[in-house]
């Protein structure tokens, strides 16, 4: 039998130095993705810890309006939170859009930083995957493609990375906060957290191997209900977005934009920011000619595969969409 | 949701054991000793198997054995060419991806399954092929020809209105959400099963050809199914597997499928292409029909469905060609699917005359009544009963059709696109020869026994509503049992024919258990009961009388008793009647309104209304027949907007083989959905006078979809799931 060891973590420094030395031992806690990858054989931990009691699951105000979301809070205590419900309306939305009310009652904000792709050939034991085994290869490429990415994806891996979630804290600017093997934490900007799969796909983020995610810290919003997440999907709940898009507004007195958040889920092996489109919307109004030259800006550089083409035209429309939503949505709560 | 009207009708009977865990599913069984036993697929999809290395898997904790073909004792099947039926671990060839080519049988489960991943195979392979636009140039006629009706080709041509169109339909799994699985025992020579089986009977006959044993040595059961929608009308590898694995181990074994290892498990609906044409005078009047199809088969097996036979007989028309070919795959054979064929036929059929309705400028419901078939066009054989018309005036009432604007993007609310779409459905009425076994028992209770099986549709419900209606008892004092091949034999469950053929015998059987307590009565001296024809002879509230005699009424305990038995148990074998029959064509029939919300710009459609016309003869079990209709349309949302089978060529293998890649609706995917029943007065179909609806709801909804997006969009999508990529193309 595939046994592996299980062992409950007492604190933080216990987690990390327990599975520091095993390159084959995972950290588990909602096990909402890494116990179905066990199951397929993707994942064969020699050894598990569970960190599902270090207490790392207060969220709380900070000091300048922001807020500190701790990595073994529950998706769904997260999205229903009042402080996120408030501050961060577009981090409920794309939480609530994802998965289903049972797995989001198990899965974690730090699990879900770490789920891994959906990508069909990722989870066939019987067919090659750069992921699951480096140098075998990716049929995605030139395969089932209708899913994959068409931003920064290369010859070794067009795997999208599927959180919802993800999509939203791209877009609110996170910041991860994770524990090392020396003790020490440290800040890792959302953005720097995902990677792209270059030539190494196996490697989804940026964590050393026993680093555990206590927080994800999220700075004071100013978009408030002028934010948006859209998901755009095969069927009206529980799959995975085709595209979706985290959008949010800032908008000053005179009615021009301030700032604005554009992130893109679905297209990329992470979540994927547009910042071209933002720098183009700071200054212009709100109007629907200005969010459809953002909208083009946003895909200029796409490259599609085989199958996924229309995904080009679907982001395009669903940012146009999502930036009308904010401004709407905006207004309403007023 | 269920209407004001149905709600003081039965429920389930069987339901509280469902929703209690009390009914017990197949993997659910065990033996004393039990073993497990855990299939190892191939994973390349057409050469041999050159060697299978079990070494290491052997040497793990807990495994019993590892059986391939290398191994095996031979079962007792002729060698025959193609085609021939797919018999696991007989052999080295591999005709699939996916197929299953050893078994390792452990102690637990876990066992069974990580000593597998350790089984090494190596391959001769050849080339495969799963593409079927790349052999449609080697199709062969499926067994369905049929001469030409008139004369199609010069029909067609002189139409003064033509259309034409083609059709693709990709390859669709059931999904069931109990996996295939097999616990098997041996008890000498002595075989007993427990297994996902749509028919017990069938298994039992499989089984006795496989491994050389007399029936009368097996026992088959199947009590409880957590769907199967046809997947299971073919016996499964795993039972061969189980059954093979358990006399080579002499332990008792249990083999389940995994979610993943399901798509290649049973069949599926095959791959279709559809080439219709269909010509018509400015009236409205259809000319000709022309009807192509080609849909898959296996490398091994010939599988072929009627997708063209409806093209023949729903609409009156003089001039209609059909063809129906089927063309080699390196794939699992295809396998009935709810409503086989018929489905994938109406959605080209009906998709073709809403089109034709555009065209001409006359309402769809009134092109369809305009072409009416007021008897079977076929073969000019009057209909049993056909109540069609009736589903579409009260379908088209109860939906508000006469508000439809038939301009396409007319209809909005807000920013979406509003579009009304209708189809037409049909299912023959079929009836097979069943028994049941009626007894009365002197608690004034009946135990009524027939081995069919109940896949879902409430055939526990239904026979036990038939048998308390012909015995005047109440329901809660009838116990039906099914699904166990000691039981009277039936024929398994498919076609949606168990009311009319299980229904029968059970309503008989009823009937001549009364005849034997009355005509016991009757021999009592002076008895008001000599003599008294069964016609004559009323049952109700647990007592019998003669008819207009109240004062004759006697409960069932005491008749047994004036009697002197401990109870009267009648054993009865219906079987249809097919002079009468064989005079007409038996079908359901119904109609379909759909309305759809497409938000055009970003490919969204819902499915937000459908009203779901019916006309089956008479409904015996009404929460069950709209339970099963509103099933129909949820499939057929599935059908129309979600569900495909990935294929990856190269590989020749399925790659959505889980429930999170093969999107089956959810419940947010389903809204408002209302059934009607038309009641039809059938003396010919059968003494119930009920015809199966089970896969007639299904039939027209993709279409109706499709037509309904259309009207929305004025987009015509031919190729099926229409996804949000297809809308904003």
């Amino acid at each position: 039998m595939r046994s592996f060891s299980f062992k409950r973590a007492s604190d933080p420094a216990d987690a990390v130095k327990s599975i520091a030395a095993d390159a084959n031992a995972k950290f588990i806690a909602g096990g909402t993705n890494l116990v179905d990858l066990m199951k397929e054989g993707v994942e064969q931990p020699t050894s598990l810890v569970d960190i599902s009691r270090l207490g790392l699951s207060v969220i709380r105000g900070l000091p300048g309006g922001g807020v500190s979301i701790g990595a073994l809070v529950r998706n769904a205590e997260t999205a229903n939170h009042p402080l996120i419900r408030q501050n961060y309306p577009l981090l409920t939305q794309a939480i609530l859009a994802g998965a289903s009310p049972q797995i989001r009652s198990m899965a974690t904000n730090g699990g879900n930083l770490m789920q891994r792709t959906r990508c069909a050939y990722f989870y066939d034991l019987g067919t090659p995957c750069n992921k699951r085994e480096p140098g075998s290869g990716c049929p995605a490429k030139d395969g089932l493609s209708r899913y994959s990415a068409i931003f920064g994806w290369s010859d070794s891996c067009v795997a999208v990375h599927p959180s919802d979630m993800c999509v939203a804290l791209a877009a609110l600017d996170a910041v991860v906060k994770a524990r090392g093997v020396n003790g020490r934490e440290r800040s890792i900007r959302f953005a720097d957290f995902h990677r792209l799969p270059e030539e190494t796909p196996h490697t989804d983020n940026t964590l050393a191997h026993g680093e555990l995610i206590t927080a994800i810290e999220l700075p004071r919003s100013p978009f408030g209900s002028r934010s948006n997440y859209l998901k755009l999907r095969d069927r009206a709940s529980y799959a995975f977005a085709l595209v979706s898009v985290a959008a949010a507004i800032e908008a000053g007195q005179n009615g021009a934009i301030v700032q604005a958040r554009i992130a893109l889920g679905g297209v990329a092996h992470k979540p994927w920011r547009a910042l071209e489109a933002e720098r183009f919307l700071a200054g212009k109004r709100t109007e629907p000619e200005v969010f459809k030259q953002a909208a083009e800006i946003a895909l200029k550089d796409a490259k599609p595969l085989k199958d996924n083409s229309f995904k080009v035209n679907m982001a395009r429309r669903a940012i146009v969409r999502a930036l009308n939503n904010s401004i709407k949505r905006g207004a309403a709560a007023k | 949701m269920i209407d004001d009207d149905l709600k003081d009708q039965p429920s389930r009977v069987d339901g509280k054991a469902k929703v209690t865990g009390k009914a017990t599913y197949v993997a659910e069984h065990r033996f004393p000793n039990l073993a497990h036993g855990y299939l190892v697929q191939s994973t390349i999809a057409r050469g041999k198997i050159a060697k299978i290395d079990s070494a290491e898997a052997e040497k793990q904790a807990g495994v019993i054995r590892v059986i391939s073909h290398e191994n095996a004792t031979k079962l007792s099947i002729p060698d025959r060419p193609i085609p021939k039926p797919f018999y696991a671990l007989t052999s080295p060839e591999i005709w699939f991806n996916g197929q299953p080519i050893a078994v390792v049988v452990a102690e637990t489960f876990e066992q069974a399954r990580f000593a597998a991943t350790l089984v090494k195979v190596t391959y001769d392979e050849l080339k495969h092929e799963t593409d079927l636009r790349k052999v449609i140039s080697k199709g062969f006629a499926s067994g369905r020809e049929q001469a030409d009706r008139g004369n199609p080709t010069q029909a067609f041509a002189d139409a003064e209105v033509k259309i034409e169109g083609e059709y693709s339909i990709p390859i669709e799994h059931h999904n069931a959400m109990e996996p295939h699985a097999t616990v098997a025992n041996w008890a000498g020579n002595k075989l007993h099963v427990y297994d996902k089986t749509q028919g017990v009977t069938g298994t039992v006959n499989y089984l006795a050809g496989a491994f050389g044993i007399p029936t009368s040595d097996i026992r088959v059961m199947s009590p409880f199914s957590g769907g199967a929608f046809g997947a299971a009308l073919r016996p499964g590898p795993q039972l061969l597997v189980a059954v093979m694995a358990a006399r080579e181990t002499k332990r008792p074994v249990k083999v389940v499928y995994s979610r993943r290892q399901l798509a290649t498990a049973h069949g599926y609906r095959p791959e279709s292409i559809q080439n219709i044409k269909i010509g018509a005078d400015k009236d409205g009047k259809l000319k000709a029909i022309i009807h192509e199809a080609v849909h898959n088969t296996s490398a091994h097996d010939n599988f072929s469905e009627g997708i063209v036979g409806v093209s023949r007989s729903l609409y009156a028309c003089p001039n209609v060609k059909t063809v129906a070919k089927i063309a080699r795959l390196d794939l699992q054979t295809p396998l009935w699917m709810r409503a086989p064929g018929m489905v994938s036929g109406v959605f080209a059929l009906e998709s073709a005359l809403d089109e034709l309705s555009y065209k001409l400028k006359i309402d769809p419901v009134d092109l369809r009544l305009i072409n009416y078939a007021e008897t079977d066009p076929d073969n000019g054989k009057p209909f049993s009963s056909k109540e069609l018309r009736e589903c579409y005036k009260q379908g088209a009432e109860r939906f508000g059709w006469s508000k439809r604007n038939p301009e396409p993007r007319s209809m909005r609310d807000g920013h979406l696109l509003v579009g009304w779409g209708m189809a037409t459905g049909t299912w023959p009425a079929g009836q097979s020869p069943a028994s049941a076994r009626v007894t009365i028992k002197s608690d004034g209770t009946a135990l009524v026994e027939s081995g069919t099986t109940d896949i879902g549709p409430g055939t526990y419900t239904t026979m036990t509503i038939i048998a308390a209606r012909s015995l005047g008892l109440p329901i809660e004092k009838v116990k039906f049992v099914l699904g166990d091949s000691d039981l009277p034999p039936s024929p398994g469950q498919g076609g949606s024919t168990t009311t009319s053929s299980v229904g029968s015998a059970v309503q008989e059987a009823c009937g001549l258990a009364i005849k034997e307590i009355v005509d016991g009565l009757g021999k009592e001296p002076n008895s008001l009961f000599n003599g008294v024809d069964s016609a004559d002879i009323v049952a109700e509230n647990g007592s019998i009388a003669v008819k207009g005699k109240p004062n004759t009424a006697v409960t069932f305990s005491e008749a047994l008793k004036r009697i002197r038995q401990d109870n009267v148990s009648v054993l009865h074998r219906s079987a249809p009647n097919s002079g009468e029959r064989g005079k007409y064509t038996i079908a359901s029939h119904g109609a379909q309104f759909v309305e759809v919300k497409v938000d055009e710009e970003i490919g969204v459609v819902r499915v937000t209304r459908v009203v779901q016309g019916t006309a089956a003869g008479k409904i015996v079990n009404p929460k069950g027949a709209h339970s099963q209709e509103m099933g129909g349309v949820v499939w057929g949302i599935g059908m129309a907007l979600t569900e495909k089978t990935e294929v990856d060529n190269r590989f020749g293998r399925i790659m959505n083989p889980n429930l999170a890649g093969y999107h089956v609706p959810v419940n947010a995917d389903v809204a408002q959905v209302d059934t009607i029943f038309v009641d039809e007065d059938d003396k010919i179909v059968n003494p119930l006078g009920a015809k199966g609806l089970g896969e007639l709801g299904l039939v027209g909804i993709p279409a109706a979809i499709a037509n309904a997006i259309f009207h929305a969009t004025g987009k015509r999508i031919r190729e099926l799931p229409i996804t949000p990529d297809k809308l904003i193309a």
